[in-house]
């Protein structure tokens, strides 16, 4: 078994009460950081932990904090990001319905180490449930005095509060989250400045995924040097993953980053294989924006080394021949999933989502989305699949957030890997709905695939 | 101040100045389109993506290009920095793209459209975009909307740049006006079709880029081209407006009056509901004398004097894109 950092406890029963949490050895970190820390000096432990964003991009937390300005005066926000939208991801809702006390823990250290004395969990609006169960932890949190005023003798006090999103993807992007926080219209600010200069209320704000400042707990409890000796290279500590798609053993595994990617499919102790005995055709490795790898590049990367489950090694062979490792939404499809229809769902998903404050997202999207549901409903052309490409090209890189890029990546990733798969519903027309896909390997040669039904 | 190469042109400015504003302190050779920013509305800009440019060095302290291309509109210059713009072929290239999706859901219904001759998205489309569209599909259309007793919105025009809802936001007080839904499908409106009723609420047809926003005293009434504009003042009761406005002459009476718009197209001081609506005829004001419009625009068709190009000058394939 890999070590487990975040949910060593969590199949204990009653952790999500206050008493069993603290029994356990809850709060740790708190008294660790009040009594005996100075704020500085968390920041410093959490840089050494070389802890990476949880949330997708894998920025260096200990840099996103020494960043945040501290002008005389001026109040500063520590801003949780629960907006967890992602399709494909679910590891946030895990660890806050099943942990709350470890997130109000983190948030209470992580908002010491950045003076600030308001914090903000905003959580997706469709975890209704979950705004409960935290409302209950926070409860319990300030009853026993690790809330509100002069917390433990030390003269620092902390509000926490729970703030329900309002249902859009779009408020998952750090400035759109704080504009919606701020009751306005979640739309992603235009940067710089970034938060950390203005942020919440034009004041110094930092955004950090559930799971990054979840993880703030064991570094402060064990130090940041100890849990960089975890994971490997640059990729340290453990990382949840939630695994869905056709494996047996669906859910949410805490890995320790350096495992293979075969390892993490195949083996009982994580998926347990392909459902049903069949073969394994393409992964989207963290969540629906990053890029599909068809079977043999998921495994080996380009250089035919096994690849691993870390952010460098599902990176290598940049979008060429990579992926990357996202927000962990580990999506895993069989033989028997059409690319195409698979892509057509997911631009359908960013089409929805964007916000249509820049040109190329609002109108890109939904071209996109047009195009693939004529392929897919086989009236498309040759032509169709260059203009998809060409379409992702103009709209990654050009606009304001990276729901733009996140909407291209997967458009980009298919033509590449799967084009084969595309030209074979342009050229078999409206057929194709009766044709079962068993393109299972990298751009296979469609006549092969077609003799073997 | 700070030292920036725009396509090879170097130009001192202040500290904080924009690229695209240093980019207009050279000129317009070098100036990237905008559709979205507006220098009299505070916040303007970012949205539309058109003046996207190139920094391939950063300034003199870090030197390394920013990975991406920027806004120009919205970011600031440093010391050292240098940007591409027309050198850029990748900008080009992205410009084009924006220049598609702008046009993929616009109804290009020029021909029965007021903005005609001095809308931005038909400059734009003429210099950066292709003949030909690859869009096939129904494009969104909503239905006309009355915002006032004097303005229409036509939202099948809109391109979104929000410059009417800063306007909104800025100048006029009480803010009834604002954008709808998301996507592809957000639109601009007013608080349950409410009627936008205040004394500067007229500006939002002068900062339109597009035939969204039209006035209705002037609807259908005349081709901008064929109207002879003429500076004018008054001294305004309102202390908030300026009272200099340009009548557009056709004949003896005048069709419209709108703010005095500057080499960009951007008007240099707002005005009041009474000078635009109410004003129309020639004994309110006291004229100044022909307005002077840039040749390049189409306005200046009729009107010779200024528009005069020797035969040695005139290439037709340059400005042509029919020849294509």
């Amino acid at each position: 078994m890999g070590k487990k950092l975040l949910t060593e406890h969590i199949n204990v029963p009653g952790i999500q009460g206050y008493e069993v949490y603290r029994k356990m050895g809850g709060y740790a970190s708190v008294e660790k950081a009040i009594k005996s820390m100075k704020p500085e000096d968390v920041v410093e432990e959490v840089k050494k932990s070389g802890l990476r964003g949880r949330g997708g991009a894998g920025f260096p937390t200990g840099m996103k904090w020494s960043f945040l300005a501290k002008p005389e005066g001026v109040p500063r926000y520590l801003v949780c990001n629960a907006d967890e939208s992602e399709p494909g991801t679910f590891k946030d809702r895990y660890l806050m319905s099943r942990l709350p006390h470890l997130l109000i823990e983190g948030m209470i250290t992580s908002s010491f180490a950045l003076g600030a004395n308001t914090s903000y969990i905003y959580v997706r609006g469709e975890y209704y449930y979950i705004i409960a169960i935290l409302e209950k932890a926070i409860a319990e949190a300030y009853a026993a005095g690790w809330l509100g005023k002069n917390i433990l003798g030390s003269g620092y006090d902390l509000d926490l509060y729970v703030q329900p999103g309002g249902g859009a993807y779009i408020c998952g992007e750090e400035t759109a989250l704080l504009e919606s926080l701020e009751g306005k219209r979640g739309n992603p600010r235009i940067k710089p400045p970034f938060p950390a200069i203005a942020g919440l209320y034009g004041c110094p704000t930092v955004v950090n995924n559930v799971e990054t400042i979840a993880a703030v707990v064991p570094i402060v409890n064990q130090g940041g040097d100890a849990y960089a000796a975890v994971g490997i290279g640059k990729s340290t500590g453990t990382k949840l993953i939630s695994a869905s798609g056709h494996i047996n053993k669906p859910g949410i595994y805490e890995i320790e980053m350096g495992i293979t990617v075969e390892d993490f499919i195949y083996s009982d102790e994580y998926c347990g294989g392909i459902l049903n005995g069949k073969k394994l055709k393409a992964v989207i490795a963290g969540g629906s924006s990053v890029p599909i790898l068809p079977t043999d590049l998921i495994l080996k990367t380009a250089a035919g080394e096994p690849r691993i489950m870390s952010y460098e090694g599902l990176a290598d062979g940049g979008f060429a021949a990579g992926t990357m490792l996202g927000s962990g939404g580990f999506i895993v499809m069989d033989e028997s999933v059409s690319i195409p229809k698979n892509l057509w769902n997911l631009i359908r998903f960013y089409h929805h989502e964007s916000c249509g404050q820049c040109s190329p997202c609002r109108e890109g999207t939904g071209w996109m989305e047009k195009i693939l549901h004529k392929i897919v409903d086989g009236h498309g052309t040759l032509k169709d699949i260059d203009l998809l490409w060409e379409l992702q090209a103009k709209i990654e890189g050009n606009t304001i957030c990276p729901l733009g890029d996140a909407a291209a990546w997967p458009v980009a990733s298919a033509i590449r890997h799967f084009r084969t798969e595309f030209e074979e519903y342009v050229k078999h027309g409206d057929k194709i709905k009766d044709v079962k896909y068993y393109f299972h390997t990298h751009n296979m040669d469609p006549a092969a695939a077609y003799s073997s039904l | 101040m700070a030292k920036v190469t725009i396509d090879g042109i170097t130009i001192e400015v202040a500290d904080g100045t924009t690229i695209l504003n240093a980019a207009r302190a050279i000129g317009k050779e070098v100036a990237p389109p905008t559709m979205c920013y507006y220098s009299k509305l505070k916040t303007s800009g970012g949205y539309c993506r058109t003046c996207l440019v190139e920094v391939s060095k950063g300034s003199e302290k870090d030197p390394r290009p920013m990975p991406k291309l920027v806004a120009s509109c919205r970011t600031t210059v440093m010391d050292g920095m240098e940007v591409k713009n027309t050198t850029s072929p990748k900008v080009l290239e992205a410009r084009k793209g924006v220049v598609e999706f702008l046009l993929a859901n616009h109804p290009l219904d020029c021909p029965i459209c007021d903005q005609a001759g001095e809308c931005h998205l038909q400059d734009l489309s003429y210099e950066h975009g292709s003949a030909k569209t690859r869009y096939e599909f129904e494009r969104r259309t909503f239905d006309k909307i009355n915002i006032g007793e004097k303005i229409q919105l036509h939202m099948t025009r809109c391109i979104l740049c929000y410059r009417c809802v800063k306007t909104a936001e800025q100048i006029t007080d009480g803010r009834v006006h604002g954008v709808l839904n998301r996507g592809d499908v957000s639109e601009i409106s007013t608080y349950i079709e409410q009627a936008i009723d205040n004394d500067f609420s007229g500006n939002v047809i002068d900062v339109c880029p597009v035939g969204a926003l039209t006035d209705k005293t002037f609807r259908f009434k005349s081709r901008v081209w064929y109207t002879k504009p003429m500076d004018a003042h008054r001294n305004c009761e309102n202390e908030k407006c300026s009272g200099k406005v340009v009548l557009w002459y056709k004949g003896e009476e005048v069709l419209r009056v709108t703010g005095r718009k500057d080499q960009w197209g951007e008007v240099e001081e707002f005005i009041c509901n009474t000078c635009r609506f109410d004003k129309k005829k020639t004994s309110d004001w006291t004229i100044e004398g022909p307005r002077e419009i840039d040749h390049s625009s189409v306005i200046s068709a009729n009107h010779y004097a200024r528009t005069l190009v020797k035969p040695n000058e005139f290439k037709l394939n340059e400005v042509n894109p029919i020849t294509e």
